[in-house]
């Protein structure tokens, strides 16, 4: 059975730029604590945006597998 | 009557005369007299199977424990005849309703459709179900021997079955068994003597769970908070009970000293932030709880097999345990009578393992997912949890994702190696491997009834009648002996003849009327002209037309006669 996957191109058409500003702006006047709040809050409607749990699994993967060996949280599954 | 410990009635038997060198083996010996052996007992009973239970105990179960029994539970205790009696007593109810706060979330109908005999669920306090049980078990005077205080000492396993050591209240005895069924519960005793591993998952949260008496007006349904105003821990759960006793569980986190936290003046404040000042309450029973999900690795060790508690434990958000556990008793029985009676091969009793061992899987899958998001364990994961809080008032999707428990539901069978491939995937009702659903029908003396009340205690083909009656070359072509029950849209003409409802197509054929049609249309009956429906209500097998080979095969592999295996299935 095909599986759907993650797309790893780019999606956004040209708008990368004003995409990337909206993230950084959505944290504006935010405590560390409300944006990892806020993060949450988006990972699930992002998720929810997405629907596939295989592709979220691949997200997930992506995002586990960029993390910096420096971060204290760092664990490769 | 009040259920304190010193009121739980009290029970009795007479000693037990075993002739010395255990000449008389029984062909099933059921340990632990809980929700779970009763109903092996009297399963195996109408089946005329003779039982002896072992129970170390005297008496009901007592304090708090199972309250909420299933829809599908109480089908099987129709089939045992105790149904009603449950209902009876019990509170009914289908809703739930999820609060944030003071703000309800969202609300949920677990039976949003009529035509079904039974509810979504009844609160019934186990004490009552044990002793509804154990009065049933007396129909069986023949059959069933209920013996209280024998104490299961030791078990060892020979060549033909099972030798029991007991200590009764007149000394030690010896008992042989061809069967042992292992009912004794979360702790079982026999697991431990048979040296069997029970691996899972321990939450550290604790849990305070009261009963109180109180004349209040709660609706009856499930209430349950998240964050709750009257109470500084995570959550709150309210059932309604029979005699104006409501359940309440409140979450405490993982700190908590259980040993402080039953001691009544400190429960009270708890349960008078609830109920307000005003309202007279008596706290009946209480106790701290934490939780795990655990099963055995296999149900079945030769000729010992476990139900209920003993095979598998979940964490009790979801009544999925007591609940389970009954879904155990009527999965096994059967196959255990027809083994017994050299009608089914021994390694039926393996697929016993496969059905409910898949079923514990699903069981403590939700239990531990719906414990989890009750119990955030890190920040991310407090962050995700009350962000699903915060959204799910706004966001619909956010709903989906509060998980306040997944109440027990029959766990399908579908894809298991008794099962007959569906040669009819896209058609609508059952499929094979799913309980079957209820519907009104008209029975044989023009009664009102119900579906269910026809299918289940024998495998029996369910045949769709269409426009006409079936062709009767057809029905007997069918396996001798097999019940056939044929559901029709209206009253039927045979060639020749008009056959109401009640009249025989053929000898031995069960006649309802589908007066609503909602039978029909619940069994699709336009692309299903007949299922073959095993004895605990189950699916086997489905037909696009009745052809007698076809129903003659299903059955035998719904026997475990025949060599098709699991990977067939697959
Ligand atoms: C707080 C709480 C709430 C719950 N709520 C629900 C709910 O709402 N719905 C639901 O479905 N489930 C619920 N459960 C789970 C439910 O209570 C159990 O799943 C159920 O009792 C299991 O039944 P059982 O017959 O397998 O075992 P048990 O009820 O534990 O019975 C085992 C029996 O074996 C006997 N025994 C033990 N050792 C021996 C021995 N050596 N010899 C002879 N006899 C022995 C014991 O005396 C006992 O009578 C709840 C559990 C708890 C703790």
């Amino acid at each position: 059975m095909m599986t759907a996957s993650l797309r790893q191109g780019d999606g956004f058409a040209g708008r990368a730029d004003a995409v990337y500003e909206t993230l950084i702006r959505a944290h504006q006047t935010l405590s560390d604590e409300e944006s990892a709040a806020l993060n949450a809050r988006l990972v699930l409607i992002l998720a929810n945006e997405v629907g596939d749990p295989a592709v979220l699994e691949q997200a997930i993967a992506l995002a586990r597998r960029s993390l910096r060996p420096a971060d204290p949280d760092h664990a490769r599954p | 009557m009040s259920h304190g410990l010193s009121q739980n009635p009290r029970f009795s038997s007479a000693p037990m005369h075993e002739p010395t060198g255990g000449s008389r083996r029984r062909p099933v010996v059921v340990i632990g007299a809980g929700p779970v052996g009763l109903t092996c007992a009297i399963d195996l009973a109408t089946r005329g199977v003779p039982v002896v239970v072992l129970d170390d105990d005297d008496t009901v179960a007592t304090g708090s424990r199972a309250i909420c029994w299933a829809k599908r539970t109480l089908e099987i205790w129709d089939r045992l005849g105790i149904g009603q009696r449950m209902v009876d007593k019990g509170v009914t109810w289908s809703v739930g309703r999820v609060f944030h706060g003071e703000q309800e979330l969202y609300r949920f109908d677990l039976l949003p459709e009529t035509g079904h005999r039974r509810p979504a669920f009844i609160n019934l306090q186990q004490y009552y179900v044990e002793e509804y049980l154990i009065a049933r078990a007396a129909d069986f005077p023949e059959l069933i021997e209920l013996r209280w205080k024998h104490e299961v000492t030791d078990l060892t396993r020979t060549a033909e079955g099972v030798r029991l050591a007991v200590a009764t209240p007149d000394g030690a005895t010896t008992l042989d068994a061809e069967w042992v069924l292992a009912a004794d519960g979360a702790r079982s005793p026999t697991r431990t003597r048979m040296g069997l591993p029970f691996p899972g998952q321990r939450f550290e949260e604790r849990f305070l769970i009261a009963d109180v008496r109180m004349k209040a007006d709660f609706p009856t349904e499930r209430l349950f908070w998240f964050e709750p105003t009257f109470h500084a821990g995570q959550s709150a759960l309210l059932h309604r009970q029979p005699d104006d006793v409501f359940r309440i569980d409140f979450q405490l986190g993982p700190e908590a000293d259980p040993e402080l936290e039953r001691q009544p003046e400190r429960v009270m404040p708890r349960v008078r932030a609830i109920v307000g000042e005003d309202t007279p309450v008596s706290l009946e029973w209480c106790s701290v709880y934490s939780f795990r999900c655990a099963r055995l690795e296999r149900f079945v060790h030769g000729r010992v097999v476990f139900v209920g508690d003993s095979a598998h434990v979940v964490s009790p958000f979801g009544a999925r345990g007591g609940n389970g556990g009954i879904q155990d008793a009527d999965n096994l029985c059967w196959k255990l009578a027809l083994v017994l009676r050299g009608e089914a091969p021994e390694s039926l009793i393996a697929t016993y393992d496969e059905e409910r061992g898949h079923a514990a899987d699903e069981n403590i899958l939700n239990s531990s997912r719906t414990t989890n998001f009750m119990t955030p364990k890190t920040r991310a994961e407090r962050h995700l949890r009350d962000g699903v809080l915060d959204l799910a008032a706004e966001a619909p999707f956010a709903r989906s994702l509060l998980n306040a428990g997944r109440l027990s539901r029959p766990c399908s069978l579908a894809g298991l190696s008794l099962q007959t491939p569906d040669p009819v995937p896209q058609a609508a009702g059952p499929r094979p491997g799913d309980v079957c659903v209820d519907a009104p029908v008209v029975d044989a003396a023009g009664r009102a009834g119900w579906l269910l009340d026809s299918l289940g205690g024998s495998f029996t083909l369910l045949v769709f009648a269409g426009a006409g009656a079936p062709d009767p070359s057809r029905l007997s072509g069918l396996p001798p002996g097999l019940r056939c029950v044929v559901v029709a849209g209206r009253p039927l003409a045979l060639p020749g003849a008009e056959v109401l409802p009640g009249a025989e197509v053929l000898p031995g054929t069960e006649m309802l009327l589908d007066a609503e049609g909602v039978a029909g249309l619940r069994y699709g009956a336009g692309s299903c002209a007949a299922y073959l429906i095993r004895p605990d209500a189950h699916v086997a097998a489905r037909f696009a037309e009745i052809d007698g080979q076809r129903v003659t095969e299903a059955l035998a592999r719904a026997c475990g006669r025949s060599v098709t295996s699991a990977q067939e299935a697959a």
